[in-house]
């Protein structure tokens, strides 16, 4: 039981930073934006965040100050895409070595010592519940707040006026520039909610997950989080299983390993990778569903015609 | 009174081109004005350029007296200006009433806003769904959708371009009498059409333009056809001949109790279609557009396959199972309705877009692309054709829409087809490209070739058709003589069939009228 219980709290918290990141890039792509450069901006986020603590800033200032140095990272990717319509395939992967070297660059002095991790917190009466308390209510406030943000975005996106802008923007920029929205605009508000999103995924990781500093701590999860968004069609509940689905293999696998299984640990650290993509292929079968959720635009340079 | 709108020598050059060349225009408070002309003569840049889609060079604008300063589509629907594009501006992805609350600047209420959709939509007798996912919408059902969004503004300057080319003359009627009920509470409305009767009927005035430039002024019902068409044209047109046809013993596309489930939750069921094309003689298909054309369309030209072979027959050999090119090879040429997409892959050459179906001409060896055939096949369709393009070398989509119908209709023709298959040959085509594409339907018939043409414009289908069919809620009337019918039976039928088979009772009025 206490084996099941750790498993199932592992998978919950190595899924928050993939859930903060993919949902980020699932709004950035439903406006027709693609920003290949998440792993750059998990960093700088990663970096601002440690950075704050160790200079003995309390701990929800060095979260935002972690998110902020994500839309920072994002705002220039945003410029080089959106306002001078770079290739924005270039422009992601430049932000992604970019992030990756600058953060690098921050962490020279940040040591190798660990700091206080991000507390958690344990729900009055209901944290007390046995078997269901300890899966359900003992976690620091941020996996909490990325439940919420899927709550959030899933409404935006599906039950409210903007959210219908932006996913039409993501069909056609043309005919919503043709009907009067300010699609330059809504573009980089979506490109820099992605960067909040990403930063809040990289303070995450490095405040509270490992909590230590460590080059290029992302280790691929940026990518990972892009994979999730591609394969999860573009649906926001597909992105939370396919991070909780990533979560849980990354957990077992490290499981397996603890328990000596016979099988090679390399084999065994690409499973999470592995059954994450072949799930997600599978769901994502049926073509119709797919063409309608897929942003038509995705990736285009836009510019306003004059 | 100042003028609703007032255009003072708007100039706008795009590289190469003169769009529009010092044009004045101006329309009064509750006037139907018309704008005249041929693809390419610039109407669609002055819209824009009204619609603040695109700002002009030079010139200014009045809108009740007042310069429009600072331009865009957001202070034209703030000053009342609405337009129905000629492409229409949806979302795909979305449905009817998302895409109309897009452009609705009230609260988001969406079960409100349907409600009035509906009650709007069926007051002008265009029903729509407005639950529908417009990716599921005819071409005729999307330019409902945008007509009642622009209804829905209740604006002070409604743009039509070339609305009625999709309605039954009934709707047609219908909308007319809406629009003047419009102009009578005061809006103004600038109607793009090249339909001159229609203008004759509906229009106090009119702006005729060619090359950019305007070419005359007219009252239009006050002038005749002929003096508008030369105005608009430069010339006379040419006059159709249509000799009589001399259709063959054997049919050489037969359809036989094709029935066919829908293609999704939306499209139209078959019922029992049954109906035969002679060889030499050309076939019309008429309805108002979601009645099931898709449908058929994609099982006679073979993207939908049927498990029944012997449900349709292309001369003489069973061929409802076979797949497009297969049916190809039995010698049938299709011009699907969807220009760029399907017709043609927008960002090819013609060259390349000469290739896609004439590959059997010889244009391939050994599996290789022979370039030097594929450019000479594409040029001589050019020169046959009349196409204006910059040679085989020119991208589809540079084409104008007329030009790139003459394109794609000459490379089947070019196939020397023994079935020949054609929806909406002359959609949003100018005058002078229309009457050719329709003369080159017309004496590739009477070369012998079998010839099924579906369109939504009856003056088309009466013009050149030996025999009408009417499509409706998926079922085919039997044929009616073309000399021997009008349109209002025709009318009559595109809302109801009436086929004696006792079904007719529960058929739903698709137009109410």
């Amino acid at each position: 039981m206490d084996l099941f219980i750790a498993i199932f709290t592992g998978t919950i918290i190595a899924a928050t930073p993939l859930i903060f990141a993919a949902l980020g890039e699932l709004v950035v792509e439903k406006s027709g934006v693609l920003n290949l450069g998440i792993e750059g901006m998990m960093l700088m986020g990663a970096a601002f965040a440690f950075w704050a603590v160790i200079a003995g800033l309390p701990m929800p200032v060095a979260i935002l100050a972690g998110a902020l140095g994500g839309a920072a990272a994002s705002l220039l990717f945003g410029v080089l895409a959106l306002t001078f319509l770079t290739n924005q395939y270039a422009a992601g992967l430049a932000l992604a070595i970019f992030g990756s070297g600058v953060s690098a660059f921050l962490g020279r002095n940040f040591g190798s010592a660990p700091i206080d991790a991000l507390k958690k917190i344990y729900i009055p009466y209901l944290s007390d519940i046995p078997v269901v308390g300890p899966m359900l209510f003992r976690f620091d406030p941020m996996v909490y707040f990325a439940i919420v943000m899927f709550f959030v975005i899933s409404w935006f996106l599906y039950r409210t006026k903007g959210g219908l802008v932006l996913r039409t923007i993501g069909e056609s920029p043309e005919t919503a520039h043709a009907i009067g929205y300010p699609v330059i605009r809504i573009r980089y508000l979506a490109v820099l909610f992605g960067g909040l999103m990403a930063g809040l995924a990289g303070a995450y990781l490095s405040v509270a997950y490992t909590p230590l500093w460590v080059e290029n701590m992302t280790a691929g999860k940026g990518w990972i989080s892009l994979a999730l968004v591609v394969f999860a069609t573009w649906r926001p509940l597909r992105v939370l299983l396919g991070a909780w689905l990533f979560g849980g293999m990354t957990i077992l696998q490290l499981q397996g390993q603890a328990l000596g299984i016979a099988v090679p640990s390399e084999l065994l650290s690409a499973l999470p990778y592995l059954a994450t993509i072949i799930v997600l292929v599978i769901i994502s079968q049926n073509r119709q569903m797919l063409a309608l959720h897929f942003p038509a635009s995705l990736a285009k340079p836009f510019r306003p015609a004059t | 009174m100042p003028p609703r709108l007032e255009l003072r020598n708007i100039t706008k050059s795009y590289p190469g081109i003169i769009a529009n060349d010092d044009i004045s225009m101006s329309i009064m408070p509750g006037e139907i004005h018309a704008v005249l002309g041929e693809n390419g003569a610039g109407k669609s840049t002055l819209m824009k350029i009204i619609y603040g889609a695109a700002q002009a060079d030079s010139g200014e604008i009045f809108c009740d007296g007042k310069p429009v300063a600072a331009h865009t589509p957001a202070t034209s629907r703030a000053l009342g200006i609405e337009m129905v594009y000629q492409h229409f501006a949806l979302f795909e992805s979305v449905t009817v009433v998302e895409n109309i609350a897009l452009a609705v600047s009230s609260t988001f209420d969406l079960d409100a806003l349907a409600r009035q959709i509906t009650e709007l939509s069926n007051r002008y007798g265009m029903p729509i769904d407005p639950h529908r996912r417009v990716h599921d919408l005819s071409v005729g059902e999307r330019q409902r959708v945008e007509i009642v969004r622009c209804l829905l503004q209740a604006p002070k300057l409604l743009i039509l371009d070339e609305p009625t080319s999709v309605l039954t003359p009934q709707a047609v009627v219908k909308l007319f009498e809406t629009l003047r009920q419009l102009a009578s509470e005061g809006c103004s409305i600038v109607y793009i059409s090249h339909k001159l009767d229609e203008v004759q009927e509906l229009c106090d005035t009119a702006t005729v333009l060619r090359n950019g430039k305007v070419t005359g002024t007219a009252r239009p019902k006050e002038s005749t056809s002929a003096q508008l068409a030369r105005m608009m044209v430069g010339a006379e047109l040419p006059e159709m001949h249509v000799s009589p046809s001399v259709p063959s013993d054997k049919p050489v596309l037969e359809v036989r109790g094709l029935t066919a489930p829908a293609r999704d939750q939306y499209g139209v069921e078959l019922k029992n279609v049954s109906f035969e094309v002679r060889g030499g003689e050309i076939v019309g298909l008429a309805g108002v557009s979601g009645n099931g054309q898709a449908e058929l369309i994609s099982l006679l030209s073979g993207e939908r396959t049927h498990p029944n072979a012997l449900a349709i027959q292309i001369d003489g050999k069973a061929a409802a199972h076979l797949n497009a090119s297969e049916r190809r090879k039995l010698g049938m040429a299709f011009v699907p309705e969807e220009r760029l997409g399907r017709g043609a892959v927008p960002p090819h050459a013609l060259w390349q877009n000469a290739v896609l179906t004439a590959h059997r001409a010889g244009l391939v060896r050994n599996g290789l692309v022979d370039r030097k055939q594929a450019s000479s096949f594409a040029a001589g369709i050019i020169e046959r054709f009349k196409v204006k393009a910059n040679g085989p070398q020119s991208i589809a989509q540079s084409l104008s829409g007329g030009n790139l119908q003459k394109f794609i209709v000459g490379r089947e023709i070019a196939l020397e087809p023994k079935l020949f298959l054609v929806a909406q040959p002359t959609w949003g085509v100018d005058v002078g490209a229309a009457a050719f594409i329709r003369q080159t339907i017309v004496d590739l018939s009477r070369s012998g070739a079998a010839v099924l043409v579906i369109s939504e414009e009856l003056d088309e289908l009466f013009e050149i058709c030996d025999r009408l069919l009417v499509i409706c809620q998926g079922q085919v009337s039997p044929p009616l003589i073309r000399t021997k019918t009008n349109r209002e039976e025709i009318g009559l039928l595109m809302t109801r069939v009436d086929r004696g088979n006792g079904s007719n009772g529960r058929a739903e009025v698709a137009i109410q009228d």
